[in-house]
């Protein structure tokens, strides 16, 4: 190497350095990818919120749609009801997840805030949570219509994550569907 | 209520927070399933705290891993076999000792592979720099040898 050049390895060293770090910032290092992407929804037998009839994971089956692992211990939950609401307005299909819950709380909570839920799954031990690899509520995971899973938001869903996250992945498979 | 018997509620109040706040203990079958169970603790993460094992950690999700440790290892199944189980849900990121292969195949390689570009390095200035001197030694030619020569003399003559 010309000894020119050898003067400038200290700073692309440090030019390296600097853009790793930069980048970090801009990381959040809680935000892990699920395991569980393109598989299939976990197989589970369990209660409906306010209903009797069992519910599995066939009954995800048949159109593109959104599971949201909610709880009325979850602050942020209550922080994207609204904005669950207007997309099942919308006519976004919603399921909730009642994420280690108590039914009467949380029906009381439907009734209050709006019911935005085709049905609730009540995992009121957290076992399916644990199959599914929840680690904190609200985690929102997009389901296509043959039950595999595609996506997962950890976090609160809003407008800025709906339309820049969510619904393109939403729309492409809705159409592949509709296409088949 | 007399005195007595408020105090004695006020002492059994004080004592009963931090006790229910300990972490829960699990009867094993076996003592050997016990010793699984404290090393496995210390190696799975916390999925929501992220720099504490399952072992130190009191969030409600690392209480459920250790429950459903708990049953696994009851059920006889192998390290293994329950490893496996959590990567699945969880990811490598489960695993403070990540498997061998994979992405986390960089993780295992890179301190090796670092330190031999190291020793590469050093290697190959310790040569540069040997060749530099001997170049140097050669390339005085006879006429510089023999000025050096009586250069040297004469310093040695002037002491």
């Amino acid at each position: 190497m010309a000894p020119r050049l050898k003067l400038f390895l200290p700073l692309i060293l440090f030019a390296m350095l600097a853009i790793t770090l930069f980048r970090g910032l801009s990381l959040d290092p809680s935000e892990m990818p699920s395991a569980l992407i393109d598989r299939p929804f976990p197989a589970f037998n369990l209660t409906g919120l306010g209903q009797s009839r069992p519910l599995s994971q066939a009954d995800l089956e048949g159109q593109v749609s959104l599971v949201n692992v909610w709880a009325t211990w979850c602050v942020a939950c209550r922080v994207e009801h609204p904005y669950l609401n207007q997309l099942s307005q919308q006519g976004v299909p919603l399921f909730g997840l009642n994420y280690k819950d108590n039914d009467a709380d949380a029906q009381r909570w439907l009734d209050e805030l709006g019911n935005p839920y085709r049905f609730n799954i009540a995992d009121r031990d957290g076992t399916l949570g644990l199959d599914l690899g929840v680690y904190g509520a609200p985690e929102t995971y997009l389901v296509d219509a043959t039950g595999v899973i595609r996506y997962r938001h950890v976090g609160v869903v809003d407008e800025g994550v709906w339309s820049a996250l969510l619904e393109p992945l939403y729309q492409t498979l809705t159409e592949e569907n509709d296409t088949q | 209520m007399n005195r007595t018997s408020l105090l004695l509620v006020i002492a059994v109040a004080m004592f009963a927070a931090p006790a229910l706040a300990l972490i829960e203990t699990y009867d094993f079958s076996d003592p050997e399933l016990e010793v699984r169970y404290q090393s496995l603790t210390q190696e799975l993460r916390c999925p929501k705290c992220q720099n504490q094992n399952i072992a130190d950690s009191n969030a409600p999700i690392s209480q459920d891993l250790r429950k459903l440790l708990h049953q696994q290892l009851e059920a006889g199944e192998s390290d293994d076999e329950i490893l496996d189980h959590m990567v699945a849900r969880y990811g490598e990121f489960v695993r403070y000792r990540p498997s061998f292969g994979g992405v986390s195949i960089i993780l295992w390689l890179a301190p090796a592979l670092l330190l031999l570009a190291a020793f590469g390095v050093l290697l190959l200035t310790l040569r540069s720099k040997s060749r530099a001197t001997t170049a140097g030694v050669a390339s005085l030619s006879a006429e510089e040898q023999a000025r050096l020569a009586s250069l040297l003399n004469k310093v040695g003559q002037d002491s």
